[in-house]
């Protein structure tokens, strides 16, 4: 069995928080830029400009692009023949938000309970969600989630008969709904099927994905391709002032379900699509 | 598309110049406040008492920011959403504050006491914080020190970046740029 030390993993998880936030990737930076060449706006363009413009400074300076630094979430893909040593798989990632966030100057933005809001001081716990999955790599998958965004995100139970039409209009509707809170222009993360929970991870774990890959299965794609076209109608624009760019990407995961549901889960995220992965 | 200059703390005619969809550099004094810093001034005036800050022509910036790199005025300070301030902005607007600075939608009452107190209320870019910490050219904690990233602190800004969404003629330029980029399907 292959084993994976509670130290690698601490210094992973602490590196992977510093680098979302201060470093926004390439698929986010690429698709700025394509917006721009689209935007009709000059208001638009203008919040366009500011955000790469941002992204530059945040980078060069090595500080946090957004001063929402997110509360840490994880996806955890645990292969079967890995051994963790020396400690918990949730206390060694809990230990590498606190060092995280501490040494890179992030904002502590979580509250101990949901009731009665003192702030941890440390940005834990982060939420963990381990998949068992074959070998023996230890795959740690980490997003800074800001809630301005968070917020804005939905689900709802459809019936069978609201089918396709249902789904799009749900999506499209939630969209509206977030408008200008939501930081536009902003990645969609949609997941369908499953069960209530199920169809808010796919979602969540949908925006894992880098901005601009399509969902593997081609009718699925051409759902999202279509989506991006008519969210993209849809006016809202940068910072929802107006314009052609209200979405960089939107992606889809499905998951089997009941014949009696079609459970829909919308998890929206602002353009500061803040995430890396490690392979331990 | 032109770029207005004011200064702040102003007098109402500034103010009154400033349309929706304009954007303006903001240079002067700037306070910040969120929700537990507005909760606090509520309950204050709702017990007879005085704010620690003059809101006379004053504008209040709705952030949070990261903690301050060392040799550094600020850490990065972008706005956060203002909705959460819909419920005590329309108190505030009555003792005389000029505008608000965030991000997304204000309820009608807020839009409304805009109108009635010829005030604006400016986007700032979401998210687009390492860029307007360079505008922030001074940050002192004034009041409310146990709030930590919430306590109302004074900074002082050049040219800070800013877009008016509501101003003070009943503007709306979240409704008005969605009207008219939106491509209807028929
Ligand atoms: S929604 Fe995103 S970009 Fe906007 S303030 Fe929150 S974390 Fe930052």
């Amino acid at each position: 069995m292959r084993e994976v030390s509670y130290q690698q993993i601490v210094s992973a998880v602490k590196d992977m928080c510093i680098q979302a936030n201060y470093n926004l990737g390439d698929d986010t930076l690429k698709a700025f830029r394509e917006a721009l060449k689209q935007e009709e706006s000059e208001t638009g363009k203008d919040v366009l400009n500011q955000l790469i413009e941002n992204a530059q400074i945040a980078s060069s300076e090595q500080v946090p692009m957004c001063q929402d630094t997110g509360m840490a979430v994880f996806i955890v893909e645990l292969g079967q023949d890995c051994h963790i040593t020396g400690g918990s798989l949730y206390d060694a990632i809990n230990q590498g938000i606190r060092e995280g966030y501490g040494d890179g100057y992030l904002r502590q933005s979580v509250v101990k309970d949901p009731l009665d809001r003192k702030n941890t001081g440390d940005n834990t716990p982060g939420v963990v969600h381990i998949e068992l999955v074959e070998g023996d790599r230890c795959t740690i998958h980490m997003a800074a989630k800001g809630f301005g965004s968070e917020n804005m995100s939905r689900l709802q139970m459809l019936k069978p008969a609201d089918g396709l039409e249902g789904v799009k209009q749900f999506i499209l509707e939630t969209v509206k709904l977030a408008g200008p809170n939501a930081c536009p222009p902003m990645v969609v993360g949609v997941g369908i099927g499953g069960t209530f929970e199920k169809a808010a991870y796919l979602a969540k774990k949908s925006l894992f994905r880098e901005v601009g890959e399509r969902n593997p299965r081609p009718d699925l794609a051409e759902l999202e391709q279509d989506l991006i076209e008519q969210i993209n109608k849809l006016g809202i624009g940068p910072q929802g002032m107006g314009g052609r760019t209200t979405a960089l990407d939107v992606h889809i995961e499905t998951f089997a379900t009941h014949i009696a549901g079609l459970p829909v889960a919308v998890n929206i995220n602002c353009h500061a699509t803040r995430h890396k992965t490690a392979v331990l | 598309m032109s770029v207005k200059e004011i200064r702040v703390p102003g007098d109402e005619q500034q103010f009154l110049q400033l349309k929706s969809g304009d954007r303006v550099l903001i240079t002067g004094t700037l306070y910040t406040a969120r929700d537990a810093a507005h909760k606090r001034m509520i309950e204050t005036l709702e017990a007879g008492g005085e704010l620690p800050i003059s809101l006379d022509g004053q504008v209040i910036y709705y952030v949070g920011p990261t903690p301050a790199k060392p040799g550094r005025v600020i850490g990065s300070a972008g706005p956060t959403t203002s909705g959460r301030m819909d419920k005590y902005t329309p108190r505030l607007l009555e003792l005389g504050l000029k505008g608000m600075i965030g991000k997304g939608r204000r309820n009608q009452d807020v839009r409304d006491a805009i109108v009635k107190h010829k005030a604006v209320y400016f986007a700032a870019v979401g998210g687009a914080a390492a860029l307007i910490a360079r505008s922030i050219k001074s940050s002192e904690v004034i009041a409310y020190e146990d709030l930590g990233t919430e306590a109302i602190h004074r900074l002082q800004v050049e040219k800070f970046p800013a877009i008016v969404v509501n101003d003070a003629y009943g503007g709306d330029l979240y409704e008005q740029g969605e009207r008219q980029y939106r491509i209807d399907e028929s």
